[in-house]
């Protein structure tokens, strides 16, 4: 039985000047680069696969599986792309990773590219943070100054350019094609597929795409063996994670645990819902898992117990929300992120999302009708499984499982405003005496006209 | 439909960067920059979005000759240039502020106050989400999740972190940023300005990657959680000979 | 590794069962059996892009046993076994295509009453058959600034698109011209063009063509008319000799507008945009309408039919009587019905072998390549020819600027295969770069050497060669020598739509009809028996400079001429000398430079009201069918040779086009003896002295008459500049932009230098017969030696 949290990528955040290369190689840094050197590509391959390593940027998509579709006979250059483009809301994982210990990556970055014979990597990173850019470029410069970089790396014969690469603000490039194409400098819009990224990806050549955790996952699991990585979680949900808790709960942050703890464990380790209040409902891996009520504090968070849930693992990016919190309010600011970030290219995404901005602006104002609700679910089956790619599944979840759990607070806006219901300035975390509006409707020209307040209304708060 | 009224989209100002505006500060410097970044790839044209940064970075906005510029070098067409200046967020089509600053608008941060700090930075600035003020010192934009919501609510100044912000925090830093003082990001370096800040993410180093910590506290919530409880990742040793 | 020759696979789509090639997708599979999918952004001849999700089938069995989600039936392979429900057989399937519809109307007007596209709209149809009665959507709807301008000829109206991106396929997949990309992002996506891509390239029509909204419209049709109120034919292209297929739109007997018609042979969906909108000529104030004839006050006068004929054959009867000769000028523009009017009445009525079709740059041995081409039994080159070829090598040819539709099929070799393209050419022009075309650069009259140094000849190569090469001594006997030995295969393509018609014809002065020589004997006593003349002319006649010189010097004393333009010939001074010393008869749609010399001008029908055929360059026979049918009994050439040859006492026997095609399909079922070129090199030209030599061509976009009318076109034509290589403008002392004077036989012109990186030294290229935008007009030819001064007169 291991331990409740398993610092293992977090394990030298608090250490001084974590950062820096020195600090890294002190703490057992490029332990895991030597072995995989000492292995053929095949074996690395191999041994990620036995520890049961998954995708950790949402899909779960075993990652040695995906280097092993990697075609070595194909003759044009391999590469290897690290997806640093975190923007799912709630995710906040890899930002404070690269922070804080950019060598992980670099290492399983060179590891990754040793396997799949990859001689140049891109590690892609959002555009809007300047300081994680800073620092990654300062330790891939780092890296090579050491010989960790470039030409024949520790004499091991392999070679290894890595370059950083900032994006420009578009949560699709977290999408792999889509992050490709914006890679080729292009609109970040994801591609028709087939070809996979594995036979045609970036430049049309072999391509992986790892997410940033997943391949800061690597090097431990080469240093210390397969085996040790996969004891920990559960059967199918082999290893440990960073679940990173946000919202209100007392101790937001980076838990790293094995697969397969519960929400009520991580709450209790982070001290709980904050001062006075109780849950209400949390999403388990971003916004586009379908939220989940305190009914489900006690399933636990691998990949196969939250899908038999109805719902992902996903970021792992767990938004705790108390009873002060209008449930109308988050789903439409949601889907407001996603109608955003919508690159636009597929109908249904493209309208779908247009659509029910609006529809769910109606509620939270109390100026919706009766029928809305219908009409709101319609629109997300017209629009579920039919678009390009997931990101239109992402907001289909987060409405129909908001509206699925919390169904009278949305009829509730056919009548009253979300902020009589909820008012909004006790969400916050410091007192107001203003209540916060809506964006584009300013309270203080047009106060909320009186209503009668429905019983009912009141009694969605707790499940 | 009142409450369809704010989705009246007429969308005149959209389709394209300013062309009447010709002015640019871009030189042989630029050039001679924008070639290195297109070296740096296999393929020149994945150096577009970095050039625009840099074209960000020395006309304030992405210019309607940084559009010509970039076509030019990378030998494709202005529209296309257009095409992926005008997708991603950070891209500028009218000149923003000496400081930039970013308030989260998504769910989690609006709830736990980010909305009422847009108001008040909106209030104090005299500018709404996507304008610059007059003097040209601030331009403001509601942002979308920055990776950050465990410091919720967040902002973002010219893309350095400022975690659990507060009405108070807001107050202090718009005072000590028009005045001049020195300010530091919580987890990043001393502010300097938007445009060094787009030329730093353009690929080219400004030495401050050492300032600032490692990591903050919510950061560290739970390795220090698993300090005091003794906790820890299994022992690797034992294991790695059982593997063998 | 090798490949399985096209795996076939078997899988059913609503309980019809259809085995296709491996690798279809079900769409495709669909049309083919006819089973309707509806869809917006796939296009057979563009790339998948699934982005519009209206074409969604219900899979209900992938193949493996397992069902899928609904998938787009553009991007999804048909697999052994699979199952798939569309529309007609499925509520999965039909719901999704329902809803898609909703969604992509709750932003689209409804401003159908005012839309060019209303009538013929897919979205239209598709909402009417299979969309909801009435929206669910009460929102606001986006509206932009409407129309825009994209390059000179297109409008967008941003908000009917439903950003399918065909048109932005089409340009980067088809034509290569990105002149359109896809801007902003998610609701607020639009297609966008920078202000700067004034010019939007040669194709930029066929976009409005395959937009399946009212968004992408042309400038030229825009409010022209209805669908309903529109009368289509299915025609052929008249404006250069790819032969394409066009659907030409009539509203009241005047042409509306044209459109690409579907024709995988020769233009598949698509029409260059010259081919579009240079259909107007005919309609100008300048229209001829009666016959016209000079009167004693030297001065033409509307004179009545039988008049004008009397006058005609009296003209033409007295050069007869002083023993002079008279001489036929075709032009290139005929169709091959009239050609061979002309053909025959030249031989029965003027008893005469003084015919020619060329009006341009000729030599005998262009005469003897023409002549070997038209008799011997080599397979002709054709469009599939291009597709299947590993190399072509461009000869005195511009793909883009002189035959459009090969430039297309050439592009799509190299996207889909990957073809090798080698130019010969002063430079690498903008249209050969677009095909990735290696560049053996190489001064105007250096080709036939440049030819022979390629090394990679015979690997399935195919050499295309244009009508320039008669500039080029040497260069077509050599390409007889390669295509008879079979070493390669060579195609020649002229730039005019009737230039192969009219050889077919026996505009010639060396050939008659169906390839027959003018000196063979035996051939003549054939005509003699079709023809039903007794007398027949024996000698070879004069090539068209050769008449023009004769009747210049009064040796020929009458000539008939039709559809020419004297700015084409190579030495237009000498050619006015001509018409004021000739007896001239003119055949013309419409007033010009050679009926204002003529001393009787008959005027003829405009193609639009002709039935006819076009030899394209691919020696295929294209149908030329009437669109404007007001007139029953249209005044075409040949029924006026008709009654001018009945006029002078001969029955032409033609009463109509189809007894002019019975007739040469007669003659063209018996075999003729090949006539092969001489091997010897014929002696370069001499050229008069000067400091540069001179490379020029036609751009698509000229001063043609032909264009007169199509002014959006115009208006997008190509900047106007004098190219040269940096060296070449160091070693003259210029510097680019600069204005310089080119001169020559004491004309001259001038223009802004451009420098073209790797462009043969010595050597200056300035479009021909262009010059909309620049003074003057310079009278050399490509291959002549041209004198550049710097400092000519700066506009």
């Amino acid at each position: 039985m291991t331990d409740m949290l398993t610092p293992i990528l977090t394990q030298t955040w608090d250490k001084p000047r974590s950062w820096k290369l020195q600090t890294y190689l002190n703490n057992g840094g490029y332990r895991g680069l030597r072995t995989a050197f000492a292995m053929t590509p095949t074996a690395v391959i191999d041994s990620v696969k036995a520890s049961g390593l998954r995708g950790r940027g949402g899909a779960g998509f075993p990652t040695g599986m995906k280097w092993g579709f990697i075609p070595v006979s194909n003759p044009k250059p391999k590469y290897l792309v690290v997806n640093c483009d975190e923007s799912e809301p709630g995710t906040c994982k890899d930002m404070p990773l690269l922070l804080a210990s950019p060598q992980l990556v670099i290492e399983g970055a060179i590891i990754a590219a040793y396997a799949v014979g990859a001689h140049r990597a891109f590690i892609y990173i959002r555009g809007e943070v300047l300081h994680v850019i800073r620092r990654v470029r300062a330790a891939v410069e780092e890296a090579y100054a050491a010989g960790y970089l470039g030409r024949n790396i520790l004499g091991s014969g392999f070679s290894l350019d890595i370059t950083v690469h900032a994006g420009a603000g578009a949560y699709i490039c977290g999408e792999e094609t889509a992050l490709l194409d914006s890679l080729e400098g292009r609109r970040g819009q994801p591609r028709l597929r087939p070809p996979f990224p594995a036979v045609e990806g970036l430049y049309a050549s072999p391509t992986v795409v790892n997410n940033c955790e997943s391949i800061a996952s690597v090097p431990a699991i080469l240093a210390n063996g397969s085996a040790w990585y996969a004891q920990m979680g559960t059967e199918k949900s082999q290893g440990s994670t960073i679940y990173s808790l946000s919202g209100h709960v007392r101790k937001p942050g980076q838990y790293e645990a094995p697969l397969g703890i519960t929400t009520r464990q991580l709450l209790e380790i982070a001290s709980g819902i904050r001062e006075g209040h109780r849950l209400k409902f949390f999403t388990p891996g971003g916004s586009s898992t379908p939220l989940l009520t305190p009914a489900h504090l006690d399933v636990p968070l691998d990949y196969e117990s939250l899908a038999a849930a109805g719902t992902m693992l996903g970021t792992k990016a767990m938004q705790f929300f108390d009873d002060t919190v209008s449930v109308v309010r988050t789903t439409r600011r949601w889907v407001e992120f996603y109608q955003h970030e919508s690159c636009g290219k597929c109908t249904p995404c493209r309208e779908g999302s247009w659509w029910l901005v609006q529809l769910l602006a109606n509620l939270e104002e109390g100026k919706g009708e009766e029928g809305d609700i219908e009409k709101i679910l319609a629109i997300c089956d017209q629009v579920s499984g039919k678009s390009f790619c997931t990101l239109a599944d992402g907001f289909v979840a987060c409405v129909t499982s908001a509206i699925a759990a919390f169904r009278s607070e949305f009829e509730a806006g056919y009548r009253l405003p979300a902020w009589e219901l909820f008012p909004y300035q006790k969400s916050a975390l410091f007192g107001q005496t203003v209540v916060a509006p809506p964006p584009g409707v300013s309270i203080s020209q047009e106060p909320p006209r009186p209503r009668r307040r429905r019983a009912a209304a009141q009694g969605v708060i707790e499940p | 439909m009142s409450g369809t009224q704010e989705f009246l989209f007429d969308l005149s100002d959209t389709g394209g960067v300013d062309y009447t505006d010709e002015s640019t500060n871009i030189d042989a410097r630029t050039l001679d920059e924008m070639r290195e970044l297109m070296a740096a790839y296999p393929q020149p044209r994945s150096a577009l979005i970095p050039m625009l940064h840099l074209v960000q970075s020395v006309d304030g906005r992405v210019s309607s000759v940084g559009v010509r510029v970039c076509a030019e070098l990378l030998g494709i067409s202005a529209a296309a240039v257009v095409g992926v200046a005008t997708f991603y967020t950070m891209f500028k089509r009218k000149a923003a502020g000496q400081h930039h600053i970013g308030v989260c608008r998504t769910a989690l941060c609006a709830v736990m106050g980010g909305d009422i700090l847009m108001e008040r930075v909106s209030e104090k600035l005299g500018i709404k989400d996507g304008e610059t003020s007059p003097d040209g010192k601030f331009s403001l934009e509601a942002i979308e999740c920055n990776a950050a919501c465990d410091f919720a609510p967040v902002m973002m100044v010219n893309w350095e972190f400022f975690d659990n912000m507060t009405p108070d925090k807001v107050e202090k830093l718009l005072d000590d940023l028009r005045v001049g003082n020195r300010v530091q990001s919580p987890r990043g370096a001393q502010l300097t300005s938007w445009r060094e800040a787009e030329r730093v993410i353009a690929g080219f180093s400004d030495g401050r990657a050492d300032e600032g910590p490692g990591a903050g506290e919510a950061s560290l919530a739970g390795v220090q959680a698993a300090r005091v409880n003794n906790w820890r990742a299994p022992d690797a040793k034992s294991m790695t000979g059982a593997a063998q | 590794m090798t490949q399985p020759v096209s795996e076939a696979v078997t899988f059913t789509i609503d309980d019809v069962t259809l085995t296709v090639p491996k690798g279809t997708n079900v769409i495709r599979a669909a049309e083919a059996s006819g089973i309707e999918i509806p869809r917006f952004c796939d296009h057979p001849l563009l790339d998948p892009v699934a982005a519009c999700r209206q074409c969604m089938v219900d899979v209900v069995d992938a193949g493996n046993g397992r069902p899928m989600k609904p998938q787009p039936a553009c991007a999804l392979e048909a697999a052994k076994g699979m199952v798939v429900r569309t529309a007609a057989t499925s509520d999965v399937a039909k719901q999704a295509q329902c809803g898609m519809l909703e969604f992509l109307l709750i932003n689209h007007p409804l401003d159908c009453p005012e839309c060019d596209k209303a009538g013929e709209c897919p979205l239209q149809n598709q909402a009417r058959v299979s969309g909801r009665e009435t929206s669910r959507y009460t929102g606001a709807k986006r509206t932009f600034p409407k129309p825009i301008m994209v390059g000179q000829t297109l409008l967008l109206d941003r908000e009917r698109c439903v950003l399918c991106q065909r048109c932005i396929r089409f340009a980067d997949q088809i034509s290569g011209d990105s002149l359109l990309a896809l801007v902003e992002r998610g609701g607020k996506s639009q297609i966008g063009a920078h202000p700067d891509a004034a010019f939007g390239g040669y194709f930029a029509g066929n976009v409005a063509q395959i937009c399946p909204v009212g968004a992408l419209t042309t400038v030229d049709y825009r409010f022209q008319s209805r669908p309903f109120d529109l009368v289509s034919e299915m025609s052929t292209c008249e404006n250069c000799a790819a032969g394409c297929e066009m659907r030409v739109d009539a509203r009241a007997f005047e042409v509306k507008r044209r459109l690409a018609g579907n024709d995988s042979t020769h233009n598949d969906e698509w029409l260059c945009d010259k081919g579009r909108f240079a259909c107007r000529s005919a309609r100008g104030a300048d229209r001829l309408t009666t016959p016209l004839v000079r009167g004693t006050d030297g001065r033409l006068h509307a004179a009545s039919w039988p008049e004008a004929l009397a006058a005609a054959a009296a003209g033409l009867a007295s050069s007869a009587t002083q023993g002079a000769a008279s001489g036929v000028l075709t032009g290139g523009r005929l169709t091959l019905e009239n050609a061979y009017a002309y053909s025959k009445f030249a031989r029965t009525v003027l008893q005469t072998n003084n015919i020619d079709c060329r009006v341009r740059y000729l030599s005998d041995e262009e005469t003897a390549w023409m002549m070997f081409q038209q008799t011997t039994g080599l397979p002709p080159v054709t469009y599939e020819t291009l597709d299947a070829a590993n190399h072509v090598v461009l000869v005195d040819f511009e793909p883009e600027e002189e035959c459009p539709m090969v430039f297309l099929r050439l592009r799509k070799a190299v996207r889909k295969r990957g073809i090798g393209i080698t130019a010969i050419a002063p430079y690498l022009s903008h249209g050969n770069a677009k095909l990735g075309a290696g560049l053996l650069a190489c001064a105007p009259g250096g080709e036939a050497a440049a030819l022979r140094g390629l090394t990679r000849l015979g690997d399935n190569t195919v050499i295309l060669v244009g009508e320039r090469a008669a500039t080029s001594p040497g260069t077509l006997t050599l390409l007889s020598q390669l295509a008879s030995t079979r070493q390669v295969k060579v195609g020649w393509i002229p730039r005019r739509a009737g230039e192969l018609g009219a050889v077919a014809a026996g505009c010639l002065p060396t050939l008659l009809p169906a390839g027959r020589q003018t000196v063979d004997v035996g051939a003549r006593s054939e005509f003699r028996d079709l023809w039903k003349v007794s007398e027949f002319p024996n000698a070879t006649g004069f090539n068209a400079s050769n008449m023009l010189i004769a009747a210049a010097a009064g040796a020929i004393k009458s000539l008939v001429i039709a559809g020419v333009d004297l700015a084409d010939l190579p030495d237009p001074n000498l050619a006015v000398s001509a018409l004021q010393t000739a007896f001239v008869i003119s055949l013309e749609v419409r007033e010009s430079e050679v009926s204002a010399f003529a001393d009787v001008v008959f005027p003829v029908a405009p193609l639009e009201q002709q039935e006819g055929t076009f030899i394209d360059w691919t020696h295929a026979q294209r149908k030329v069918v009437p669109v404007d049918r007001h007139d029953a009994n249209p005044l075409t050439d040949l029924r006026v040779l008709g009654a001018l040859a009945s006029a002078m006492g001969v029955d032409l026997n033609l009463p109509n086009p189809k007894e002019a095609l019975r007739e040469l399909h007669a003659l063209a079922t018996r075999p003729v003896a090949a006539v092969h070129m001489s091997s010897a090199t014929p002696p370069p030209i001499a050229w008069s002295e000067g400091n540069v030599i001179l490379a020029t061509w036609r751009p698509l976009i000229d001063d043609g008459r032909c264009l007169d009318g199509a002014d959006s076109l115009r208006r997008g034509a190509p900047k106007v500049s004098v190219k040269m290589s940096p060296a070449t403008a160091t070693g003259l002392g210029i510097s680019p932009g600069e204005h310089v004077e080119l001169s020559a036989h004491g004309t001259r012109w001038h223009g802004p230098v451009e420098l073209v990186v790797g462009m043969a030294e010595g050597v200056v290229w300035i479009p021909q017969a262009s010059g909309a935008s620049v003074h003057g007009r310079l009278i050399a030819d490509s291959g002549e030696r041209v004198t550049l001064s710097a400092g000519g007169g700066v506009l």
